[in-house]
């Protein structure tokens, strides 16, 4: 037995001697991120090393407010990712509702349609919804070209499927044979149930739309409309820049997901893992 | 479950009108759009322009050629690393396990352009602390932007990091779902646990690892954002161009929709074609 629980504790001081490492190093670009945040530029740009935060955050800060008006795009960002994850839950909660309970004709096409969306790559249809929506429907530069278009997701539908679909039966039909409408049972009775599995969605599209960047460079490009993705990416490359500025706005969009990851660590897991496990 | 067609589909409409819209109706558009000479007023159909042009073009096959170098390199070492990953913070010995997951899955909810830019800085060729740190133990520095081999290991490190707790997450959630007392009955007959690993792990998770490879093949197919901020527009002169900057430069820098449209329905192909090879891969033998 001795002899067990010391082979338990070399295997257990050798798993750590090789996770501590690697965890060091994946959690190095996350920590340089604050630290640069927090140095002035020709601390940066010095060749010492530097490891640990200045105090520095807030000259950057306004740095990066000078070279683009960062605080607005932030506002648009908020505002966009918001309203998208309300609008995009309600779609795929409807959708996923009505293919995990209803027999209908077409069902098996529409499954298979959207199990090949998967597969397909987005730039597919890149150019032609920017033709659509840029030249057809005139909508560049505006909150509905950031919000609709992405609207279509399959894997949030295949989700919300897989949730109605674990619910048992008997708690609809008892609300059916008391004469409930259909569309009450689903916001009364469903959605109420399905609420762990509507947090890791609204956490996946949240974070989606937070960091979505070629859709919004791309139809979004007039200063005044840009995302924060998109108002700090136009900054990385040029030369008079402040790259402290750079960082703090990294760290204004990071920090505030990292914050809610480890808050909500089991809704965000579980809305990533949805995809493979059946 | 109930036959009722009205009902299900006054469900499904707002969904379905915003995919028909926003993607079948693309799907096909783009396809058309491919055969059309796009740079003339109005746009005049002809096959063999953009298509001709394909076949016929240097910046086209070096984006293939360093798409697919990536796609090689860069997603099977993510996905083992991914693996390595899932089975250590699943083993029982591991002790403030959410440390561990915090650092390799906290990747997952940054940004492109935000660990872009850190990247940048970071291996910057004189002030970049990768560097220094190379210095102060004796190594040379590397120059990760001017020469093309370190600038492509730049661009797979930077994606590696990103996607790999991902992918560890949807491992690991697989794991877990593997019932308890098929390990419980091999640990009795004395099976190591290597070997645990792969006549027991292995094998029940290959449909959750070929979940995994399609995606990240998907994803890496079109990548874009790390080559068009990290390594300045697929610089060094094109050694990090990959199809996804060339589509952008083409579609929406020269305007030249119908070329663009033809790259993308390569993109489209090729991610079509890995991905019934692996299906075909995993298929249940017979």
């Amino acid at each position: 037995m001795t002899s067990l629980s010391s082979s338990r504790l070399r295997r257990s001081i050798a798993l750590h001697l090789f996770l501590t490492p690697l965890a060091l190093i994946w959690l190095f670009p996350l920590w340089m991120m604050v630290v640069f945040s927090t140095m002035p530029d020709n601390g940066i740009f010095s060749p010492g090393i530097e490891l640990l935060p200045h105090g520095n955050f807030i000259d950057n800060f306004n740095n990066l407010q000078r070279d683009t008006d960062f605080v607005g795009a932030i506002i648009i960002s908020v505002g966009v990712a918001v309203t998208y994850t309300f609008l995009s839950v309600l779609l795929t909660s409807m959708a996923g509702w009505a293919l995990a309970r209803y027999q209908f004709f077409g069902k098996s096409v529409v499954v298979a349609i959207i199990l090949g969306t998967i597969t397909l790559p987005y730039a597919v249809v890149l150019i032609p919804q920017f033709i659509m929506v840029a030249r057809d429907f005139k909508l560049a530069n505006t909150w509905v070209a950031l919000i609709v278009p992405p609207l279509f997701n399959s894997l949030g539908v295949l989700f919300m499927r897989q949730s109605f679909s674990m619910m048992p039966d008997d708690l609809f039909d008892a609300a059916r044979v008391e004469g409930v409408k259909e569309w009450r049972i689903f916001v009364f009775i469903a959605l109420p149930l399905a609420r762990p599995m509507l947090a890791a969605l609204c956490i996946i599209l949240f974070l989606a739309s937070w960091n979505n960047y070629l859709w919004p460079l791309l139809i979004n490009s007039q200063p005044g409309s840009m995302t924060a993705p998109v108002a700090l990416g136009t900054l990385i490359g040029l030369t008079k820049v402040s790259w402290g500025g750079i960082m703090a706005g990294a760290v204004m969009l990071t920090v505030p997901m990292l914050i809610v990851f480890v808050l909500l660590q089991r809704h965000f897991i579980a809305g990533i893992a949805a995809g493979a496990v059946k | 479950m109930r036959n009722r067609n009205a009902t299900a589909y006054r469900f499904l409409t707002p969904y379905l009108l915003i995919f028909a819209i926003f993607w079948v109706w693309p799907i096909i558009s783009s396809f058309l759009i491919s055969f059309q000479a796009t740079r003339t007023v109005p746009w005049r159909f002809a096959p063999g322009f953009n298509w001709g042009r394909l076949i016929g073009d240097p910046a086209f096959f070096n984006a293939l050629k360093n798409t697919l170098l990536i796609l090689v390199i860069q997603v099977p070492v993510m996905i083992a690393l991914a693996m390595v990953m899932a089975v250590l913070l699943n083993s029982p010995l591991l002790k403030a396990r959410g440390l561990y997951r915090f650092a390799f899955f906290a990747p997952v909810v940054v940004g492109e352009v935000a660990y872009s830019a850190v990247f940048r800085l970071m291996f910057s060729l004189d002030f970049g602390i990768v560097n220094k740190l190379l210095n102060s133990i004796g190594l040379p520095k590397v120059d990760w932007f001017s020469n093309v081999t370190p600038a492509m290991a730049l661009i797979m490190i930077a994606v590696t990091w990103r996607w790999a707790g991902y992918n560890a997450i949807i491992l690991l959630a697989g794991m877990q779902s593997i019932p308890e007392d098929v390990y419980e009955a091999a640990t009795l007959d004395r099976v190591s646990k290597l070997k645990q690993f792969f006549h027991i792990t292995l094998p029940l998770l290959k449909p959750v690892i070929v979940f995994c490879a399609v995606l990240s093949i998907i994803g890496t197919m079109q990548l874009f954002t790390e080559p068009f901020l990290i390594t300045e527009r697929g610089g060094p002169g094109g050694g990090t161009e990959t199809l996804g900057l060339l589509l952008y430069r083409q579609g929406f820098r020269s305007l030249n929709f119908g070329y663009a449209s033809a790259v993308a329905y390569t993109m489209a192909g090729l991610a079509i074609a890995i991905t019934l090879v692996q299906l075909w891969l995993m298929r249940e033998p017979k």
